[in-house]
């Protein structure tokens, strides 16, 4: 017996949570929303969902030389991001080089997982944005076909709410809530990107910090300054807050453990920055979306901000006996 | 019913199931114990006796001049036959000494009972409890006499008893609470008695009702004392935390719970304090759960200190094939053992043995810094930037991020879904630190 003993440091026993479970429950906290796609946009949601999670495993597993393709589930769970982020009808080898340079560019060359400073489902966006702009953010969108799954979407197109003409389009607040509305595959709809997000709440994989600054800042924003599409400015802040990118990016991007603060102040401040940025490109910048650059402006500052937040220590102010 | 929370902490399957309804058994006494000199933190003893000497059961055998020390008592009586260094759960050996058991278990003349104990002045309290060799019994098993001997100056109004119990799987003290639980409240008023404080409170996880209710029997229509529930949370035993919950008071970075005007001790302290003062008997025995899936009959057994714990092992049916660890304490704090051949101190509050289900044999990943070691340390401290501090050998950022405030509780390294090591090189950094203070 005595010579099969383990001695190690205490504690003697784990959760059994790993980086694998996590990554596979946000996958599952992505169900809602992949559903709605498929519903919406039919089989080419499909084809570019699978199409980017494949090369993003295919590009991780080449760079480690390891032969197990889903490995933590972190390569499989930024292919999936990446594609929530494109539009329905973009071409497949789009998705194909947003996939590869999201794990490469974005992750590996830091050093794998843990190691990166930006969120690799946005950069891998990003490179796209800037590559073939046009294909990527309008003006013109598919309008989606619910339940018609081999529908060839591209065929009639419109644009996005936040393009600036969804008052003329006759586009309704709790037709966006649902998710009927052109747009990227993983954003029109706020119900199911809250329900997964109220499930990795209680789950305790995310923090309510990042999405309640994020959300409330657009919020608060959009109503005070938004104008334009809704005489009546709260529902111009609602609008803000459902329409476009928001959702998704507060819940799934700005969310990532990796390139997001540990620290709850940290959490805080990322969150409402975000917000903020976003808020400045969509009022004034020249992109109607402003999601990403917001979360890759604030990821850069993650370090910076842990430092300036570690928390108070227990015992640290002396109380009175 | 129960009472606030400290932040943080975590919530493992506690296990407790396996022990908590089996009532304390005494272990047969055992052909030979093995007491070692040094059981507590302080000074160690000098043996008081000699090879081949005869020594009845209770007779100080090992003692110290030195005030931060507690002596050590013969568990059995019988014949010394061996004093030198024998394995120590803390990991090295220590000097100890062996006594054959003569069979009769006689109790050494010289034992009395401290009578009228109502006329007992605190002194002479404090001395009985000094001279019985009594030990914080939950495991830090520092010097009960010192804790009870706070500096001039330092007013205690409050005596706390720890029976929160919040390590996984132990239920020596809830037993100790359901079958003893005068023997609990006199030892808190003899303390309160020594220390003038007006106020004692019982401190219970709110997973021990049954244990709750018996206190509550017991203190009732005493206006001094109360029991009050605390939720179920690791750490919530863990000193500091109690003191926040039930006094409502933070002991300050770096400071004692005499700072706040607070002394906690353990239950099995309490019971051994009031066993020491009605009967004279210094501490020689304890509970021990022997519990984990490694072992084949569970339970909770009363010892005499000294007893090997492959005597334990083997009372308990021995250990399972698939045993792959053998702590002593709890499974979150405690510590690995090599073998069985190492006998049972004043702070051996349980044995653990861990199947191969539980010990996991994994490679520590990269921090994926999804901050839950920062939600659960109940120190408030960044577990994960310490960590990686103590990696790189930056003790200086390691001391900013305060490594020596760490109650080394287990919860980051718990929660951490990469497997890193997180208190082990919370620990590196902490020693680190403190032996560069000292040298300033």
């Amino acid at each position: 017996m005595n010579d099969r003993l383990v001695i190690s440091s205490s504690p003697h026993i784990r959760t059994v949570q790993s980086v694998r479970s996590v990554m596979v429950d946000v996958l599952v906290a992505l169900g809602p929303v992949v559903a709605v796609a498929v519903l919406l946009f039919g089989y080419r949601a499909v084809v570019t969902m699978g199409v980017a999670i494949f090369f993003a495993m295919l590009a991780e597993s080449l760079w480690l030389r390891r032969l197990n393709i889903f490995g933590d589930g972190s390569a499989a769970l930024t292919g999936l991001l990446l594609a929530m982020t494109l539009p329905p009808d973009v071409p497949w080898w789009i998705t194909a080089v947003g996939a590869v340079t999201a794990i490469i560019i974005g992750k590996q060359v830091y050093g794998g997982i843990g190691n990166n400073i930006f969120n690799p489902a946005l950069v891998g966006r990003a490179v796209l944005v800037v590559s073939w702009g046009s294909r990527l953010v309008g003006p013109i969108w598919p309008q989606p076909k619910p339940f018609h799954f081999l529908a060839d979407i591209s065929a009639v197109t419109a644009a996005t709410p936040l393009a600036g003409e969804a008052e003329a389009l006759g586009t309704t607040l709790s037709q966006i809530f649902i998710g009927n509305v052109a747009g990227c595959l993983g954003e029109t709809s706020a119900l199911a990107l809250l329900l997964g997000g109220f499930w990795l709440l209680y789950k305790g994989h995310i923090d309510w910090r990042i999405p309640g600054g994020f959300i409330v800042t657009v919020f608060l924003m959009g109503t005070a300054f938004g104008g334009g599409f809704y005489n009546n400015s709260l529902t111009t802040g609602l609008f803000h807050v459902l329409a476009g990118g928001v959702l998704l990016g507060a819940i799934f991007m700005a969310t990532d453990m990796v390139t997001s603060p540990v620290t709850p102040w940290g959490k805080l401040i990322f969150g409402v920055g975000c917000g903020l940025i976003t808020m400045l490109i969509r009022l004034f910048g020249a992109y109607p979306e402003g999601v990403t650059f917001a979360i890759l402006t604030m990821n850069a500052l993650t370090p910076l901000l842990d430092k300036f937040t570690i928390p108070k220590k227990f015992g640290e102010v002396k109380q009175v006996a | 019913m129960a009472t606030a929370m400290f932040k943080g902490g975590v919530h493992p399957e506690y296990r407790k199931e396996l022990t908590a309804s089996l009532a304390i058994t005494a272990l047969p006494i055992p052909e030979k114990v093995i007491i070692p000199l040094q059981q507590h933190i302080g000074a160690p003893c000098e043996p008081l006796v000699e090879v081949d000497d005869s020594v009845k059961k209770g007779r100080a055998i090992g003692q110290s001049e030195s005030f931060v020390s507690a002596p050590v008592h013969a568990g059995i009586s019988g014949r010394v036959t061996a004093i030198g260094p024998y394995n120590h759960p803390l990991g090295h050996k220590v000097e100890a000494i062996t006594i054959e058991s003569d069979g009769l278990d006689e109790w050494d003349g010289q034992i009395r009972p401290l009578e009228n104990l109502e006329e007992r002045s605190p002194e002479e309290l404090l001395g009985a409890i000094r001279e019985a060799g009594i030990v914080g019994m939950g495991g830090a098993t520092f010097p009960a006499h010192v804790k009870l001997s706070p500096p001039e100056g330092k007013a205690i109004d409050t005596v706390i008893i720890n029976g929160a119990e919040c390590e996984p799987y132990l239920t020596a003290d809830h037993r100790l609470m359901l079958e003893e639980p005068e023997n609990v409240v006199l030892g808190l008023e003899i303390m309160m008695k020594v220390l003038g404080a007006g106020k004692g409170i019982i401190a219970i996880e709110d997973n021990k009702p049954d244990a709750i209710r018996v206190m509550q029997q017991v203190v009732g229509g005493k206006p001094d004392l109360s029991v009050v529930p605390l939720k179920t949370k690791y750490p919530q035993g863990a000193e500091k935390m109690l003191i926040q919950v039930t006094a409502r008071r933070q002991v300050p970075s770096g400071g004692l719970p005499l700072d706040v005007g607070v002394v906690n001790h353990n239950t099995g302290t309490a019971a051994a304090i009031a066993e020491a003062v009605l009967t004279g008997r210094p501490l020689i025995e304890r509970v021990v759960t022997v519990t984990g899936e490694g072992i084949r009959r569970p339970a909770n057994l009363k010892v005499r200190v000294g007893t090997l714990v492959s005597e334990l092992l083997e009372f308990c049916g021995g250990l399972k094939e698939e045993t792959r660890k053998l702590v002593m304490g709890g499974p979150m704090m405690g510590l690995a053992q090599p073998t069985s051949d190492l006998p049972v101190i004043k702070g051996t509050s349980g044995i653990v043995a861990l199947t191969a289900a539980e010990v996991e044999l994994y490679e520590s990943g990269t921090c994926i810094r999804c901050a839950r070691c920062v939600d659960s340390c109940p120190m408030n401290l960044v577990p994960t930037f310490i960590a990686q501090a103590a990696e790189h050998g930056q003790f200086d950022r390691a001391e900013k991020l305060h490594a020596a405030d760490c109650i080394e509780c287990g919860c980051c390294a718990y929660v951490c879904p990469a497997r890193i090591p997180l208190t082990q090189w919370i620990r590196i950094a902490k020693a680190e630190v403190l032996a560069r203070r000292k040298t300033k």
